[in-house]
């Protein structure tokens, strides 16, 4: 049974969740492949930001407003800098550039193509039509809050070392002796 | 909503990340593909999460968050490093694995 | 585990928990904890003592020692009350039915040599753990497990321990990383004793991986000799092969239980066939590569030999009388698991009892063409583990574990002999540089022959006491019993008991006998050195009594000494350990085992008499006899090879891998990614760089090249694979999984 014939199925309470998600999911593959290929590497960045705000608006539709405020703050606000200064430290041309994509480009889409498949079949194949619960209680931050300080904390601290790990690896790396 | 209208749209983009990273040849750019694969995983969590009403999928995709940013501090160092020495971030000309 | 009575299955019967403590047993942690200690102290003050840090471990081991046999006292004691019918501090309040008739009321002591067998109950384990860390719904917990397997394992640890210490204050004196030696030392024993008392498998693994950090660091003291990290490297790189097994055996028995990794209670589900048998067969499997790789069984056995390229008192310490048993021990922690998994009972072959027969067969043979006399004790300790393992493969638990206390003893002593000898004749271990030294190094050779004969099995030293158990706890002998009839381990055992006595012979005679053949003024050496030989000899003389047989004990007319090391040690009427059947000793084995041991050592001995006879600064391997015999000179070469091991390790397994994948990752980088596009525009170029590569080169080295190109990974055929590019790396790595998962859909 096809995809599309599924969500015809949706209850009419979720409707404009479908249609929004249907907007989102649209508005991310294509600004996701328009980065991939774009020939200006500003250009890159930018649609990358358009593919990070609407994985963003997805996580709101799954009623995880906590991650997609953090989704918005560290990707859009931090990493997204981050890139911006790594693009401009490296005097990236103003403009398009021809020089960006390696030449046997059909490989990697050959490689990224069979990916693909393969996670669609199995994901078709396991989920086919599993919904998501009726109502979706949204989880608050207090919850998300109380499972890392209690039941994940020993990942929450391992993950503090590793950030002050990159901290200081990133500036022994790039610091001029 | 349907669980695989989430796991598909995550199992794109993280097709086309790959197409990315194995395609591009500026380093900023291999590292922004690299973002979008992460990011797709995400969703996969948070979709997860949801469906399992758990809030673990959230907790780990904020821990995913965090990697993601340690990571791009590194990448985007050792980019620089590479700028440096060469005067160029072109991966394809990145070849000093060899022994 | 030699019993009158062993058509009485004795510890079918589960007893009410006999509980008994004490401070000793519940502090037990502080004596891993000073050695741990002990490490940092000496890592961050040793250099500025007037000893250098030596003093700071001396005084941390003596310390742990006493406590270990504080503890040893008080655990012999509370054993023996136990046995008497003394009921533990608790266990005696609730007592309601009383399977095994030993009444509060009643009281009277239950003999023992009799049918009392039947009720013999141990004390239960002392378990104290913390809750280390905590994810998920799992708690890590770490702590400390006292029963008599620990307890009989913190003692050999700590006392090996403390004599290798005052041992190599002498021998590595003067060392440039004296103080960094002595850190490691400590080091190393703090991990033994943390994995000897873990109370669960997460930490029983972290022991283990400790004790083979230290074990790296100690084999590669001596750093600057590329041989010397050579063989760190290798016995890191060869454990690590074992410790896949290890973790997958442990993750495998995690789920099997049901989510947990106390050692008791996988136990206790293992015997209350809990656990689907399927399951506990695969993490058996797994964790026998895990004991071949630590416990140098056969072909993960290859590093332990090469490790003799540490220090010798490490080499006593680490790869004789502890750590290697680490293998021995973890069998013995999780020996239900295996009893079950390898269905031990009733059987006449299993993979354990199997593979430690072939060990110690291959590893005394492999033995006599040593020229080196730390490789000879090598490859015997090889060969004892073999026997170990073995033992505990036919079902004779305690056998096995009053084998590896034995030997701790008489391979310590044999190795710090050893270290001796090199010590005296300017730093050589090749015996064809010794000979003669027994009038010269008397004290030397006295221990050493006293080491020599337990290692050989000659009554009444310690070694003849255990391998005959073991012999007898194969079950094949007439009136053995015992839980099966292991008719190959038994003969290969018999063969080793042989071998072993051969070539301790061909050592002694070489070394001790003879003339001087060497260039170095050989003398005797201090107190530090002989007088741990002498206590170690000590041991090795009077450590087999501990586990006399019955009879023999009601010979001497001490009536309840008999098998006083199997009450103490082993598990009996608890929840937790497999009913085994104990076998029951055997005069008439022992007296033929005996003469075989005695028969091969006497011909060897005759052998070199002879060849001294005919010229007096002869070795074997000028010898007429050994050279012109066609099939005994290819039966020797493949012994001086190592059966070739170590060739099939880097030539055929790691050149052969390499050479086809990067034949072929070769073909796929110049034909697929770079070629498709570039042939047009870069043919020449590409044309230049083959006649480069296959014309001038060829033509500069020639046939040997050639020859590595169409076999192995010559420099040709790798620089192919190490294109560098790492694009094309990523496009492997991503298509591969991807083909991986389609493989995975299609067979899930």
């Amino acid at each position: 049974m096809s995809l599309f014939a599924l969500i015809a199925q949706e209850t009419p309470q979720f409707l404009p969740q479908n249609i929004a998600f249907g907007v989102i999911a649209v508005i991310s593959v294509v600004a996701a492949l328009k980065m991939v290929t774009t020939s200006n590497v500003v250009h890159a960045a930018l649609y990358l930001v358009l593919v990070l705000a609407s994985v963003a608006a997805t996580y709101i539709l799954l009623a995880a407003e906590f991650v997609a405020a953090t989704q918005i703050l560290v990707y859009i606000g931090a990493v997204m800098v981050l890139m911006l200064f790594g693009v401009m430290l490296t005097r990236a041309q103003i403009g398009a550039e021809d020089d960006l994509n390696h030449d046997q480009r059909w490989i990697g889409g050959l490689v990224a193509a069979l990916l693909l498949a393969v996670m669609s079949y199995a994901l078709i194949d396991h989920y086919g039509d599993d919904r998501l619960p009726e109502t979706i209680v949204p989880q608050t931050t207090a919850e998300v809050s109380d499972e890392i300080f209690s039941t994940y904390i020993v990942p929450f601290e391992a993950i503090s070392v590793l950030l002050l790990a990159a901290l200081i690896g990133a500036i022994v790396v790039a610091r001029r002796d | 909503m349907l669980l695989n209208q989430f796991l598909l749209l995550a199992a794109v983009l993280f097709a086309i990340g790959v197409y990315g990273v194995l395609t591009r040849k500026n380093g900023v750019l291999v590292l922004m593909s690299i973002e979008l694969i992460l990011n797709s995983v995400n969703i996969n969590l948070v979709a997860f999460g949801t469906f399992n009403a758990d809030v673990s999928g959230q907790v780990f995709a904020l821990f995913i968050i965090a990697v993601a940013a340690a990571e791009v501090g590194v990448g985007l160092a050792i980019v620089l490093l590479i700028y440096r020495n060469r005067r160029s971030i072109d991966v394809s000309e990145a070849d000093m694995l060899k022994g | 585990m030699l019993s009158t009575t062993s058509l009485f299955a004795v510890s079918a019967e589960i007893a009410d928990p006999v509980v008994k403590t004490n401070l000793l047993y519940e502090w037990v942690g502080l004596v891993p904890g000073t050695m741990a200690l002990s490490f940092l102290l000496i890592l961050f003050f040793g250099k500025k003592l007037p000893y250098k840090g030596a003093e700071i471990g001396i005084t941390a081991i003596s310390l742990s020692f006493l406590f270990a046999v504080a503890m040893a006292f008080t655990w012999i004691i509370d054993t023996q009350s136990v046995l008497n019918g003394d009921k533990g501090e608790t266990a005696a309040a609730v007592v309601v039915d009383d399977p095994i008739g030993v009444g509060e009321t009643a009281a009277p002591l239950i003999p023992l040599a009799e049918e009392g067998e039947k009720a013999r109950v141990t004390i239960d384990p002392i378990v104290k753990e913390f809750d280390w860390l905590e994810n998920g719904n799992t708690t890590f917990g770490v702590g400390t497990l006292v029963d008599g397997q620990s307890v009989m394992m913190l003692f050999v640890v700590t006392f090996i321990s403390l004599l290798v210490h005052v041992f190599s204050t002498d021998y590595v004196g003067g060392d440039r990383r004296y103080t960094h030696y002595f850190a490691f030392l400590s080091l190393f024993t703090a991990s033994m004793l943390f994995m000897v008392l873990s109370t669960n498998t997460l930490q029983l693994i972290v022991g283990w991986e400790l004790v083979g950090v230290c074990s790296f660091a100690l084999i590669g003291h001596w750093w600057e000799e590329k041989a010397n990290s050579d063989a760190a490297l290798k016995a890191f790189l060869t454990n690590r092969v074992g410790d896949i097994g290890l973790l997958v055996g442990m993750i495998t028995l995690y789920f099997g239980a049901g989510g947990t990794f106390d050692i008791i209670d996988i136990n206790s589900q293992a015997v209350a066939g809990e656990i689907d048998h399927t399951l506990l067969l695969i993490a058996s499997c797994c964790l026998m590569a895990a004991v071949a790789s630590k416990s140098g069984q056969f072909i993960l056995h290859t590093w332990l030999p090469d490790a003799m390229a540490g220090p010798t008192p490490v080499s006593a310490l680490i790869h004789a009388a502890t750590m290697v048993v680490a293998g021995v021990y973890m069998i013995a922690r999780l020996y239900p698991v295996f009893w079950d998994g390898l269905s031990i009972s009733g059987s006449n072959i299993n993979l354990m009892a199997l593979m430690g027969g072939i060990t110690c067969v291959f590893g005394g043979a492999l033995a006599f063409v040593q020229t080196d006399v730390k490789k000879v004790l090598a490859y015997s300790t090889v060969s004892q583990l073999g026997y170990m393992v073995l033992a505990l493969g036919v079902g004779a638990y305690t056998a096995g574990l009053f084998h590896l206390f034995t030997h701790a003893f008489f391979k310590a002593c044999l190795f710090l002999g050893a270290g001796s000898l090199s010590h005296a004749c300017h730093h050589t271990f090749d015996m064809r540089e010794m000979g003669g030294l027994r009038k010269i190094m008397p004290k030397t050779f006295a221990t050493f022959v006293i080491g020599s004969l337990a290692l050989a099995g000659a009554f009444p030293f310690a070694g003849f006491w255990s391998k005959d158990e073991i012999l007898a706890g194969a079950g094949v002998w007439p009136g053995t019993g015992g839980n099966g009839t292991y008719y190959i381990p038994f003969w290969f055992g018999m063969l080793t008991a042989a071998m072993t006595a051969g070539y301790m012979a061909r050592v002694i005679w070489l070394v001790f006998m003879g003339e001087y053949r060497g260039h170095a003024h050989p003398h005797e050496n201090g107190n530090r050195i002989t007088v741990p030989l002498m206590i170690l000899a000590f041991m090795a003389t009077i450590a087999g009594f501990l586990n006399m047989p019955k009879p023999f004990a009601d010979f001497l007319g001490i009536k309840d000494a008999g098998l006083a090391f199997e009450h103490w040690v082993e598990p009996a009427s608890v929840a937790h350990f497999p009913a085994i059947s104990h076998a029951s000793p055997s005069l008439s084995l022992a007296i033929v085992a005996s003469l075989v041991a005695g028969a091969a050592a006497a011909a060897v001995w005759a052998y070199y008499r002879r060849l001294h006879q005919m010229d007096p600064k002869a070795t074997a391997y000028t010898d007429s006899f050994v050279a012109n015999n066609k099939l005994i000179r290819a039966g020797h070469t493949m012994l001086v090879e190592k059966y070739y091991l170590d060739h099939l390790y880097t030539h055929l397994i790691a050149g052969g891998t390499k050479g086809p994948l990067a034949r072929a990752a070769y073909w796929f980088n110049q034909n697929v990614l770079d070629g498709t596009v570039n042939v047009a525009g870069r043919s020449t170029a590409s044309l230049g760089r083959f006649v480069y590569r296959y014309i001038d080169q060829g033509a500069i080295d020639g046939a040997v090249n050639a020859s590595g190109l169409g076999a192995s990974g010559s420099g040709q055929v790798l620089r192919g694979i190490q294109s560098g590019k790492i694009r094309s790396y990523a496009t492997l790595m991503f298509g591969a999984a991807a083909l991986l998962a389609a493989v995975f859909i299609v067979v899930v």
